[in-house]
């Protein structure tokens, strides 16, 4: 039986458009989007694995020779669907910026300085549960053009595949308590019953003592819908 | 998480509440609709994604040197019709015999070799993708019929929120085009359009427009909600 994937209500995703972030204006599609029934191709989506990462991509304090500079943390979690399913063995990727806020791009000048051992770059694959874990540096929140003394607050960057096209997810997590949550319009974007599940929470049981800090974040992709879904024996999907 | 649960247990407040206006409301302990998490709402992938999101072989569907390979091509315009140098596409979709590399398709794995499925490419050299694929073959449409030959595409930039969805169908292929569910829903010829490629010298070439541009002539690409 193929699986079926609920529809996330619209006022509980994050609008593409946002008018605090100017640049949505744009880029974000002026017409309504069309429904696309799931069939097979939204149904299946890409199986990318263990091939993908090594085990130092877990580990991004220690890249190009030498240790990065910054707060050393932990982040670890679960990746489940929203029947809360674990969702084993699929790809999380993750990029940041630095101890200082700056992100190692081309396009990214601020004056804070790059650090030589920091690329802000994290793959690691779920276990058996979902659980991921990675060990990195907090990241430093950075200035940007959106508005007069806009301010990021500091954040990891999330991509995930899941197991299936409708359940791709990219997204950001936060730090708890953050002081620029409120001037910033990426965050404010999410839906308000929805924002508290991009900010992580400090875990003090997993902090490891006289090493690292610890927060933890699930993530939650879409589950499925129960109803019964029958198969007909030429295979197609009824 | 647990202000995300649905309480079997306590109901919110609502107009028939007899009590003082805003009592939540006592339940009948069973729950009325499936226990769920909420989802994890999504973001942009901001100007930086080229740092984690790079693949070194994130074109190739198939290898180079794949019997019948085909490169799908395109641009991404924005609403001024100017190219969005920053952003990045992903393909998925079906091998030539329409089945998928993955585990639920219901008519067992895909059977051509090194077919991947999946495609990603970013649009840092002037707004253009590419992505080296086979062409997919038709699939089942659910209601007993066939779809078209499609490709599913999602898209990323700075100043999107979430992700886009589309579809790249393919010129060659009127008679099934003409008869595919999803393409026949849309409104007009025009929207088809805006999600048919057209053939090239090396395979298929189709521009994402993710915005119209009335002064230089550019439909907004239709986009899907999944």
């Amino acid at each position: 039986m193929l699986p079926r994937y609920l529809r996330e209500p619209a006022d509980r995703r994050t609008p593409v458009a946002y008018a605090g972030y100017k640049s949505t204006g744009l880029r974000a599609p002026l017409r309504t989007p069309v429904d696309l029934p799931h069939r097979l191709t939204e149904v299946t989506g890409p199986v990318l694995g263990e091939d993908m990462v090594t085990a130092a991509d877990a580990d991004l304090t220690l890249r190009l020779g030498g240790e990065a500079q910054g707060q050393r943390i932990i982040v670890h979690g679960r990746v489940l669907d929203s029947d809360g399913r674990p969702v084993p063995h699929a790809l999380v990727e993750i990029w940041q910026a630095n101890a200082a806020g700056r992100y190692r791009h081309v396009v990214d000048n601020w004056p804070a300085p790059l650090d030589p051992h920091f690329d802000g770059l994290g793959r690691v694959v779920t276990d058996d549960l979902g659980r991921y874990e990675f060990t990195t540096i907090k990241p430093g929140a950075y200035p940007w053009g959106n508005h007069h003394n806009a301010w990021r607050p500091a954040h990891i960057h999330f991509s995930l595949f899941g197991q299936a096209f409708t359940q791709r997810l990219v997204t950001q997590m936060y730090f708890p308590d953050d002081s620029l949550f409120g001037q910033d319009p990426i965050f404010n974007s999410m839906p308000t019953t929805a924002r508290h599940r991009a900010v992580s929470r400090f875990d003090l049981e997993r902090s490891q003592p006289d090493w690292a800090l610890a927060f933890q974040w699930d993530i939650v992709l879409r589950g499925q819908d129960q109803t019964p879904f029958e198969t007909d024996d030429d295979g197609d999907v009824a | 998480m647990s202000d995300d649960r649905l309480s079997p247990l306590v109901l919110a407040a609502d107009e028939s509440n007899d009590r003082r206006q805003g009592t939540p409301r006592r339940g009948s302990g069973f729950l009325t609709e499936p226990f769920r998490l909420g989802t994890t709402p999504s973001s942009t992938v901001g100007p930086y994604l080229a740092i984690g999101l790079t693949w070194a072989d994130g074109p190739d569907v198939v290898a180079e040197g794949t019997p019948g390979a085909i490169w799908l091509r395109g641009r991404v315009f924005d609403g001024n019709g100017d190219l969005v140098p920053d952003g990045m596409i992903e393909t998925w979709q079906a091998d030539p015999d329409g089945r998928f590399a993955h585990p639920d398709d219901p008519r067992g794995a895909v059977a051509t070799p090194g077919f991947r499925g999946v495609g990603r490419s970013h649009t840092v050299d002037g707004g253009a993708y590419a992505v080296r694929t086979l062409k997919p073959g038709r699939v089942p449409d659910g209601e007993g019929g066939l779809q078209a030959p499609h490709v599913d595409v999602s898209v990323f930039a700075r100043g999107l929120l979430d992700r886009l969805v589309t579809r790249i169908y393919f010129a060659d292929e009127a008679a099934a085009n003409a008869e595919d569910a999803v393409l026949r829903s849309l409104p007009d010829d025009a929207s088809r359009a805006t999600l048919i490629a057209q053939l090239s010298a090396d395979g298929y070439v189709l521009d994402i427009h993710l915005q119209g541009c009335t002064a230089k002539g550019m439909d907004e690409t239709v986009f899907f909600a999944v």
